[in-house]
């Protein structure tokens, strides 16, 4: 589904990605991980668009993103701040992002009704709390039946009854077959949804498979030491 | 573009200082037209706070709503639309929606007076479509300078300084090099100076339109010879026009390489 070959980009002296290969196939939940600055968000807005590489390429369902807006039709992206127009009320911007979007398709009420948004869908952006910011993040994103769908950091500030939710949200749009991009400190999280994950360390992929394979290279016993040992090997 | 234009202008249209900038031009034009109790005088006056104040509030408003709204901008970035469609509609938007509250603003208080039955009432037209261009020229220009610079202070900084300098100080620098070069003949250097500035070329513009170019001595007869010919009209206007689309265009061009 998406092709990376060789991406390269700078931000000013600061290399943030040093050669990004990676093929991302269809269907399954792969899990971007690394520590702070290692070029996680960087990666996915390269993917979106909204970074523009130095060099390197990258395809998506075989067709460059070079000068193309369209194929973001097919990606529903969580950011991982969310911030709206203030003057808005939720459900206007629930109907303004519908009409920017040429699929119609939708599940807003549905979602609306997971996350108990009913009260809040007449207040104006600004007065919402962060959580509840962030669950209207969730719907904008969740009601599109895209191909691909990027999460960047999707539980801050949630509850953990919201959190619970949204796991089997996940678990539900890769029972469709969809291809789930997910960024997230929270490896406890990552262990129970990632089939794949994709280290990145300095601007380079460190390693990428499943979480078994990774316990296997770093000889460790558990997820968080696997993580933890990398880390460290790194730093040291 | 059209519907990210429509979003930018209801979401100004409730935003306070909508108002606040609307109310302002409503008792502006009231309290002057109480004092002045002529229309044609209410106009000069209006003139000499309009070329000072719209490029200000347009500079001010335009780098204010670039930064505020950065993170709905990435999140129009996520969708499929272009670029170049998200940066102009809200460029479009915003200046819309101050051109309106400058011509509404502005409008009822005189309307209401009976500008339509006065002579004033094209000199009250060019005075709009003047404060209108400005406002469409600073907000741009505005745009421009925040795309430009990641840090909002350094943003909001420079933005004031264009202001400074195209609405103080760039008068001082012309008034100088005349009295510097008085020797020399300056007809042709006056009107090309002038011509080059927006905020300029908008006062003799207007300052001509209602007939006290005399006021302006030498200068006003060399002006008036220009600008009062219909040549002259059309390129002022061919320059207003410029002055919106050159900064146009560079909204665009950043907009399709920068990084968010």
């Amino acid at each position: 589904m998406i092709e990376i070959k060789d991406l390269h980009k700078k931000f000013g002296k600061n290399e943030v990605l040093k050669g990004i290969d990676l093929s991302i196939g269809e269907g399954g939940i792969f899990s971007i991980l690394g520590p702070n600055g290692s070029g996680k968000t960087t990666l996915i807005k390269a993917i979106l668009g909204m970074v523009i590489p130095d060099s390197g390429e990258i395809l998506f369902n075989g067709e460059s993103l070079k000068n193309n807006f369209k194929y973001r039709d097919k990606i529903d992206y969580l950011p991982q701040i969310a911030n709206f127009p203030g003057n808005l009320k939720v459900s206007e911007l629930i109907e303004m992002i519908k009409d920017l979007r040429a699929t119609k398709a939708t599940h807003d009420e549905a979602l609306i009704d997971l996350f108990k948004l009913q009260p809040f869908l007449n207040k104006r952006l600004v007065n919402l709390s962060g959580g509840t910011k962030q669950k209207v993040n969730l719907v904008l994103t969740f009601m599109f039946d895209s191909p691909l769908i990027i999460l960047d950091e999707p539980t801050s500030g949630l509850d953990p009854i919201s959190h619970l939710r949204l796991k089997n949200l996940i678990f539900a749009e890769k029972e469709k077959g969809k291809t789930i991009l997910v960024t997230s400190h929270i490896l406890s999280f990552v262990e129970e949804i990632a089939d794949e994950i994709v280290f990145l360390l300095e601007g380079k992929i460190y390693f990428k498979g499943s979480i078994t394979e990774l316990k296997t290279k770093t000889e460790q016993p558990d997820f968080e030491h696997a993580i933890a040992s990398i880390l460290s090997a790194s730093y040291a | 573009m059209l519907k990210i234009l429509k979003y930018s202008f209801y979401d100004l249209m409730r935003s306070r200082w909508s108002y606040v900038y609307f109310l302002f031009y409503l008792l502006l034009g009231i309290v002057l037209l109480f004092l002045n109790n002529d229309l044609s005088k209410a106009v000069i006056t209006l003139m000499n706070v309009i070329i000072i104040l719209v490029p200000l509030i347009g500079t001010i408003f335009g780098v204010m709503y670039y930064y505020n709204s950065r993170e709905f901008t990435e999140l129009l970035l996520a969708q499929p639309i272009k670029r170049s469609s998200i940066f102009l509609g809200q460029y479009f938007g915003v200046a819309t929606s101050l051109a309106m509250s400058l011509i509404i603003g502005l409008g009822l208080p005189f309307a209401f007076y009976g500008i339509f039955n006065s002579s004033a009432i094209w000199d009250f037209s060019l005075l709009l479509i003047t404060g209108g261009f400005l406002t469409f020229i600073f907000t741009a220009l505005a745009f421009v300078i925040a795309l430009s610079n990641e840090n909002k202070i350094k943003g909001f900084g420079y933005a004031i300084l264009l202001w400074l300098f195209m609405a103080v100080i760039y008068d001082g620098l012309f008034l100088m090099s005349l009295l510097y070069f008085e020797d020399y003949p300056l007809d042709k250097f006056s009107l090309f100076a002038t011509m080059l500035n927006p905020v300029d070329l908008s006062r003799v513009l207007i300052l001509l339109k209602l007939d006290i170019s005399a006021l302006l001595g030498y200068t006003g007869a060399v002006f008036q010879q220009f600008f009062g010919t219909s040549f002259g009209v059309i390129l002022s206007f061919v320059m207003l026009v410029c002055w919106v689309v050159i900064p146009t265009f560079f909204i665009w061009r950043i907009a399709k390489w920068k990084d968010f």
